[in-house]
């Protein structure tokens, strides 16, 4: 098997318009300095972004192992196929930190010998998945949000801890067609369980306590409706300061609700979502209101994306009887394994073996893994046959989504001893008969 | 270099004026060809005695790939879960159906039903690297798509800044940065005006927000826009005031508005409503005006939209509209914009036959098709999903050529229906040849395809044998064998062969003089690099074909 990426140079080389995939924001502006293929500047990258580019590539570890032990690449996919083409019940979890190119390789491969399949994204299933379902979704592309937002909501996130470059790309100093001042164009409102700490600087904060977010959403939207609301009867957040916001929200033309891993954590997650686009819909009456989700890195939006269009289910999908089914939490991977259900796993860049409950992770440990990863991972060094592979994005070609769905071309600056994600799946996918 | 042959069978092509002749068809390579030189015998013959030969089916206008109708697929998991699975066979992939099914399903399906090229009528440029991807993954058919245009806010400025050749540039290199087939206008100006906070834009000379410019002078634009680079498929339209009453006024003022420009008009059952727009209970049929100005004005053309009864989702890049819908329906509702270029809605629907709307719905479609004369101006169509699945074509055809079956539907459907429209009056029944005209011949040429929709010499080899069948339906629902460039890709029902197919597109040049300033424009109000925005060839299903921008030259 091929290696991927650039030919290698001792000189400088520049590498413009590259792709960040480190947070959902997906930064595709960065000029990566190439050295001896090595990156030596992530130009426009953020802290975060600047040490992904810049992290030293594995080295010297084998490229593929079967049983701890070093294997060629053939030996390693033929063995893979062995095991997933043998498994009763196989399951194919990961994804969301690979290409589509590769996510679509591995949901064939899933199809074909008809494995459960689920993308490990824990945070947001709320919104792009079960509340999504059940009411709809009411979003934009976050150029829209440059373009055009007046009113900013951050709910239970602060995107300068966590995506740091979100406000002056889309959304607090972004200046577009009609925000032509960014920040002094727009007010910027946090929610959230104390005041950031990364110099966000919002117009308005509201302190939510934790788990009432719900609570605060409801009585926000009794608010807007115009519905008299007696003191104290909105026990998590101050009715003042919820007024202020419903205020604010009303003169607002085109405001968004960023939606943060800090109101995903609870049980009723789905409920605050269901809330916010509740209250988003009866905005849309007079004015434009979107929720948005503040996804994580890597390429969630990618899978969710392609297992949707090759399945009709975006998660949580159970091949084995030759057709797709879909039922979140049956068919989960946590829940699958925790059962004592699956007989093989192939895991395509994620970390079940250290991620999940200890049900699941002993399960796990007792059945056939092949472990994909860009480095070692508890899940890695336990898999009865593992993979290392070329970082996508910086060694290999590929698409990847951005957190509001936009797709864009990755754009490889280094060379990788190890290779793509995708070039291993389609072995495998030949080895279990998959169709192209 | 395999030499086949289509032996005997009963062939309508009306491209090439055979309706109903009994004759052999011979193609190689995938194309069609003369029959065998001297000394050359066929290596393969297919009988198709007894059997009616048309040419593959051509959907001029539907949504099967892009962002749209993947959250519609992903918002539904119920509409699947109730439809029969698509299960994976030695060389097929599984996949759910229901009114949006996935990508392999709908290749399948559009096969089974003897379909062989298949338009998506909706996608914002940006999304094209996201559509591709989808058409890649749906096997079989040759595909297309048509950029949204009518609200690109690049597009509305230059038209409202009466600088018409760089609106003309900026589409042909919007077209070939998308690797897309044609222009689509969606509700001029309404959308933008969605999404500057107002509601909507209702008349075609109210400007829209922020921008001196209205939906005549966008129509105008890009109708001269698609003429003037050659395109071969002239602008495609969604017109202002889709699905209200009174809208026929509107759907008129269109067509005026064009002033003798080549144009399309999508759906055009939607636009066809008289009655007041406040009023819902004065809703009626306004064909007969609409369709006596199609019979007079050639350079314009139709597709339907027929709405059939049942379950399906609602899907368009009419922002509004989709709020409007689920004002309507009190269904779940999603909404996505895509920056600088357009909206979205969807929203799931039931066409119910004692729904006085929805009988008149259904009732107006068919009277489009009984009234237009000429067929091969009238695609038809569903507007897959959003009256209908395509898979309900076979009902639309039984309809059309049974007046018996159509009148035993009127006569249960909600009564209104038959003072609001003339359906009860109208005896005309399609023949075969007319229904290979409104099925393939005529969106071909309506296209531009010039190798889809006929079987003379140099055609793809893109044939469906159906069983002569007196009921229409089960004739239609089951062709006997499709070929797909030559391929046998589907025998009574079963998927034989998983071709890839080709995507079309065109590449009709532009002045890159116009370059530097929508770099500007791109780089100031996109998020992304202008450099990450084009696709290229190798995104293309099947490496992709183009189909030459040569001023409109006609297939036969």
């Amino acid at each position: 098997m091929a290696t991927s990426g650039p030919r290698a140079s001792s000189s400088l080389t520049l590498i413009s318009d590259a792709v960040c995939a480190r947070c959902g924001c997906a930064c595709d502006d960065i000029e990566l300095v190439v050295e001896s293929n090595r990156v030596r500047e992530a130009r426009n990258a953020c802290s975060m972004g600047a040490e992904w580019f810049l992290a030293s590539p594995e080295a010297g570890l084998p490229k593929a192992l079967i049983g701890g032990r070093e294997a060629s690449l053939d030996a390693a996919v033929a063995e893979a196929g062995r095991i997933l083409s043998e498994a009763r019940f196989p399951l194919v979890h990961g994804l969301a930190n690979a290409t589509c190119e590769a996510q679509r390789v591995a949901v064939s491969i899933a199809d074909r010998i008809g494995a459960c399949l689920d993308t490990a994204m824990p945070l947001h299933r709320g919104l792009s998945g079960m509340a999504f379902q059940g009411v709809g979704e009411i979003h934009c592309s976050l150029g829209e949000v440059k373009n055009r937002a007046d009113l900013v909501i951050f709910w239970g996130c602060d995107p300068g801890r966590t995506h740091p470059r979100h406000g002056e790309r889309y959304s607090i100093g972004a200046k577009g067609l009609f925000t032509p001042l960014g920040r002094q164009s727009r007010r910027i409102a946090h929610v959230d369980l104390h005041p950031d700490s990364s110099g966000l600087n919002p117009d308005l904060f509201v302190p939510v306590e934790p788990g009432k977010d719900f609570e605060a959403l409801w009585t926000l939207r009794a608010l807007l409706r115009g519905h008299e609301i007696p003191a104290g009867a909105c026990p998590g957040a101050p009715l003042e300061a919820l007024r202020a916001l419903a205020e604010a929200m009303k003169g607002s033309r085109f405001g968004v609700l960023f939606l943060g891993a800090g109101t995903s954590t609870a049980a009723d997650s789905h409920m605050v979502v269901d809330a916010a686009l509740a209250m988003a819909l009866d905005l849309n009456r007079k004015s434009r209101f979107y929720v948005s989700p503040m996804r994580a890195g890597g390429n969630p939006a990618g899978a969710d994306n392609v297992v949707t269009w090759q399945t009709g289910y975006p998660f949580g999908v159970h091949l084995g009887r030759g057709y797709p089914r879909f039922n979140p939490g049956e068919f989960s991977t946590e829940e699958v394994l925790s059962r004592g259900e699956a007989d093989a796993a192939l895991v395509v860049a994620a970390d079940p073996a250290s991620e999940l409950n200890p049900a699941a992770r002993k399960h796990l440990a007792a059945i056939g893994v092949v472990a994909l990863d860009y480095g070692e991972t508890e899940t890695t060094r336990s898999a009865r046959v593992s993979f290392m592979l070329a970082p996508y994005g910086l060694a290999t070609p590929g698409t990847i989504y951005r957190m509001d769905d936009v797709s864009l071309p990755a754009r490889p600056a280094v060379r990788s001893a190890y290779p793509p994600a995708e070039e291993v799946l389609r072995g495998i996918a030949r080895a279990v008969g998959a169709l192209p | 270099m395999t030499l086949t042959r289509i032996r005997g069978g009963t062939v309508h092509d009306p491209a090439n004026n055979r309706d109903g002749v009994v004759m052999d068809l011979w193609f190689r390579d995938g194309l069609m060809v003369e029959g065998p030189g001297p000394g050359e015998s066929p290596s393969r013959t297919y009988d198709a005695s007894g059997l009616v030969v048309m040419p593959g089916g051509v959907d001029m206008h539907c949504h099967i790939a892009g962002p749209k109708v993947n959250l519609a697929r992903k918002m539904r998991p119920e509409d699947h879960r109730d439809a029969a699975p698509v299960r994976r066979t030695p060389i097929t992939r599984s996949g759910t159906a229901g009114s949006v099914p996935s990508t392999f399903a709908t290749g399948y399906l559009y096969a089974g039903l003897g379909y062989t090229t298949a338009v998506d009528a909706a996608i914002p440029p940006l999304a094209a690297r996201h559509t591709h991807e989808e058409f890649h993954d749906t096997p079989i058919l040759d595909k297309a798509f048509l950029i949204l245009m009518g609200n690109n806010y690049y597009a509305l400025k230059a038209i409202s800044e009466g600088e018409y050749e760089r609106a003309r540039a900026f589409a042909g290199w919007l077209l070939e940065s998308s690797r897309a087939y044609g222009i689509k206008v969606v509700n001029p100006g309404g959308v933008e005006a969605w999404k500057s906070g107002w509601n909507n834009i209702h008349s075609l000379d109210e400007e829209v927000p922020h921008l001196p410019v209205t939906p005549r002078m966008i129509l105008r634009g890009l109708a001269q826009a698609s003429m003037d680079l050659g395109l071969p498929h002239p602008v495609h339209i969604h017109c202002n005031n889709l699905g209200l009453p009174g809208n026929a006024a509107t759907t008129i003022g269109t067509m005026e508005a064009l002033e003798g420009r080549r144009a399309h008009l999508a759906h055009i059952q939607f636009h066809s409503y008289g009655g007041e727009v406040s009023d819902q209970a004065s809703f009626r049929s306004d064909v007969p005006r609409l369709a006596e100005w199609i019979n007079s004005h050639p350079e314009v053309s139709v597709d339907v939209g027929q709405v059939l009864f049942g379950s399906t989702t609602s899907m368009t890049g009419d922002g509004p509209l989709g709020y409007f819908l689920h004002q309507v329906t009190g269904r779940k509702w999603t909404s996505a914009d895509t920056e600088m270029e357009a909206g979205c809605g969807i929203v799931p629907i039931v066409y119910k036959e004692k729904s006085f709307v929805h009988a008149l719905q259904w009732a107006i479609g068919l009277e489009w098709y009984l009234l237009v004369k000429d067929p091969w101006r009238v695609g038809m169509s569903t507007d897959h999903p959003n009256g209908a699945s395509f898979v309900a074509y076979p009902e639309l055809v039984a309809l059309l050529m049974d007046r018996g079956y159509r009148r035993d539907v009127l006569n249960r459907v909600h009564p209104r229906v038959r003072e609001r429209s003339i359906l009860q009056d109208l005896d005309r029944e399609y023949t075969l040849q007319e229904i290979a005209i409104i099925s393939r011949a005529g969106p071909a040429r309506l296209l531009g395809l010039s190798t889809k929709g006929h079987l003379g010499v140099g055609a793809d080899a893109d044939i469906t044998i159906y069983n002569s069948d007196r009921d229409r339906r089960r004739m239609f629902e089951l062709p006997r064998m499709v070929f797909k460039a030559g391929e046998l890709v589907v025998d009574r029902g079963e998927i034989r062969a998983e071709s890839r197919g080709l995507t079309w597109h065109v590449r009709p040049g532009y002045d890159d003089g116009v370059l530097p300033d929508i770099r500007r424009w791109f780089e100031s109000y996109y998020t992304i690099r202008f450099r990450n925005y084009p696709v290229d060839d190798s995104c293309l299903s099947g490496g992709g074909a183009v189909s030459p921008c040569d001023g409109g030259k006609r297939n036969p």
